[in-house]
């Protein structure tokens, strides 16, 4: 695993300088030709890590990941100006079918099981764009069941009717059957109790150790995130307004006061905030 | 009181005086309904995978008996007009995801559902164009006969549509259920969108569904055709076929099925034995009264899939 990685590190960097396996270059999103909702965002995820996305409601996670992963045009959304890199080749121009291929899949928000297939079937399906074989594909199945016993468990239930926690690792796990080197997490938290989201978590950082496979993960829930994450970037109104590694984010004064909701002092007031906004980067 | 002995009392003394009739009519109910299924399938199918009501599938039907036909009167042995009317009916798929569907993608159910109403017309239009409107015979070669069974009479042409019926919902039924291709289907109809995450391309699977719905609408022509001769008329059983979803559930494969052979077995029973008391011809309107009370007491159809809700 560890030679192929940088084996196509090698590839990479033969095209474009050794960058990182993603990389977003300031990019606009609109919706239905009005809506601004993307004002310039850039961000790099470098292969094998976790790199979070984080920020209130709003403030464009989600169409940031659909972006990449370009489930837009489905929504009629677009990109407009920017470039989308992977593996040192633009892929802003790509279905959503070739990406899956070359190893980019999203897990959406809200968790999207095909409610009305059994848990094995919607893992199956994961496997639609593999061309290697019934037994390569056996083999995922059980890499998956491996990682996420509970489904195993679970394998002939109708995926509707398995419980929140169970159709998110579904979903995950059916993103996984894809063979991808880069899985995009959209909101792993929603909706579950926080022993779930703990195991979520704890899983996502297995596969990132274990298989080598980079995330790129919005949440709301920063502290779990950032916990996990080698990187993160904070989303405002459309724009990066912070970026830093996981850990100094975590210890960031600003995003403890303003995301982790801890307090060092007496409060600041909403005034203060807008001010110290304005005087950063935006990126 | 006359009125009320006619509709509760007397059709059951009827039935239990001579039961060999009433298999009988219920046996040719049976056989009519095969040829309903037939046409539901084509519905189901294209509902099934994009939500999309098919309004066209009549137009679909007499368009492939026709391109046969067609075919046949070039002087083509049957198994290359077959051949042929195949092929005619994928470039038809290809056509109407290239030309409509790719052109409409994200738009309203509705608006898609009027999109096929437009290609009903051309269908019409072209069908008849090209092939002409007088009424075709259609000779398929299926055997027209009748033997008897303990004294109920049966037609060997009603028997091979039967079999022929069964053959496809089964094939259909297990493409659906044990193929990657059936199960990407079976998850575009749950989730467009999950499906393109995973990398499902809609376009193909629309390609193979219009196919597919195709491929069941030739079947249908030809049974049709054979039974009643090619023309015009054809495109109006698609309006049967709609009590028939009603019934069985728009989503369903066995839904279709079950819904024609109860749409035509009640049909048939009922013009026999009640039809009397209501001045006869009742066999036009029961299956639509059928299906209404269908859409009083249970909206989803028989089989239709059940709203999964988590509370």
């Amino acid at each position: 695993m560890a030679t192929t990685a940088t084996k196509d590190n090698e590839e990479a960097g033969v095209l474009t300088g050794a960058g990182p396996l993603l990389s977003v270059n300031n990019i606009e999103v609109i919706y239905d030709h009005v809506i601004l909702v993307l004002k310039g965002v850039s961000l790099d995820v470098p292969e094998g890590n976790i790199v979070a996305l984080l920020g209130a409601n709003g403030a464009g996670k989600t169409t940031t990941l659909k972006a990449i992963s370009n489930l837009l045009g489905a929504e009629r959304g677009e990109v407009t100006k920017g470039s989308i890199h992977y593996q040192g080749q633009r892929v802003d121009a790509l279905t959503p079918n070739d990406l899956v291929k070359r190893g980019v899949i999203q897990v959406m928000e809200g968790r999207h099981c095909f409610e009305h297939l059994t848990v094995e079937e919607n893992l199956l399906t994961g496997a639609y764009t593999r061309e290697d074989g019934r037994a390569n594909v056996a083999q995922s199945l059980e890499k998956v069941y491996h990682y996420f016993p509970r489904l195993k468990e679970r394998r002939s239930s109708q995926a509707g009717y398995t419980s929140g926690g169970e159709q998110q690792m579904t979903a995950i796990g059916r993103a996984l059957m894809a063979n991808p080197k880069m899985i995009l997490l959209d909101e792993p938290s929603m909706g579950l109790a926080p022993q779930l989201v703990e195991e979520i978590f704890e899983i996502v950082h297995k596969l990132n150790k274990d298989e080598g496979v980079s995330f790129l993960l919005a949440e709301q829930n920063t502290t779990v995130a950032l916990r996990f994450a080698d990187y993160g970037y904070i989303l405002e109104n459309g724009r990066v307004v912070m970026d830093g590694e996981g850990s100094k984010l975590l210890e960031n004064e600003d995003v403890k006061e303003f995301y982790l909701g801890l307090s060092s002092g007496g409060r600041r007031s909403f005034r203060d905030v807008k001010h110290y906004r304005r005087r950063k980067r935006w990126l | 009181m006359e009125f009320l002995n006619a509709v509760f009392v007397a059709p059951f003394l009827d039935i239990a005086d001579s039961p060999v009739f009433f298999a009988e009519v219920v046996i040719g109910g049976l056989m009519s309904g095969v040829m309903y299924s037939l046409v539901a399938l084509g519905f189901v199918l294209i509902f099934k995978a994009s939500g999309v009501f098919n309004y066209a599938q009549g137009a679909m039907v007499l368009f492939a008996a026709l391109t046969l036909v067609g075919a046949m009167e070039k002087g083509a042995p049957l198994w290359l007009a077959l051949l042929i009317a195949l092929g005619v009916m994928v470039a038809l798929a290809f056509a109407v995801e290239r030309f409509m569907l790719r052109k409409l993608i994200n738009q309203e159910g509705i608006i898609l559902f009027m999109a096929t109403i437009g290609l009903n017309f051309v269908l019409e239009g072209a069908g008849q164009i090209a092939f002409g409107s007088d009424v075709k015979r259609l000779d398929v070669g299926l055997p027209d006969n009748s033997f008897e069974v303990g004294g109920i009479l049966f037609n060997t042409f009603d028997l091979s549509a039967a079999f022929i019926g069964a053959a496809m919902v089964t094939t259909l039924a297990l493409f659906f259920q044990f193929t990657p291709m059936g199960r990407a289907l079976r998850a575009v109809a749950d989730d467009h969108q999950a499906a393109l995450s995973v990398g499902i391309p809609l376009k193909t699977i629309w390609v193979v569904v219009w196919s597919v719905a195709g491929a069941v609408a030739l079947v249908a022509g030809i049974m049709w055709g054979a039974k009643a001769g090619v023309q015009f008329s054809l495109v109006l059983i698609a309006l049967k076929a709609l009590p028939v979803l009603i019934l069985g559930g728009f989503t369903s494969v066995p839904g279709a099925i079950v819904g024609g052979l109860i749409i035509g077995v009640g049909e048939k029973v009922a013009e026999v034995y009640w039809g009397p008391t209501f001045g006869g011809a009742i066999e036009g309107w029961f299956a639509y009264m059928l299906a209404l009370a269908f859409l009083l007491f249970r909206p989803q159809g028989l089989f239709g899939e059940k709203i999964i809700e988590r509370v």
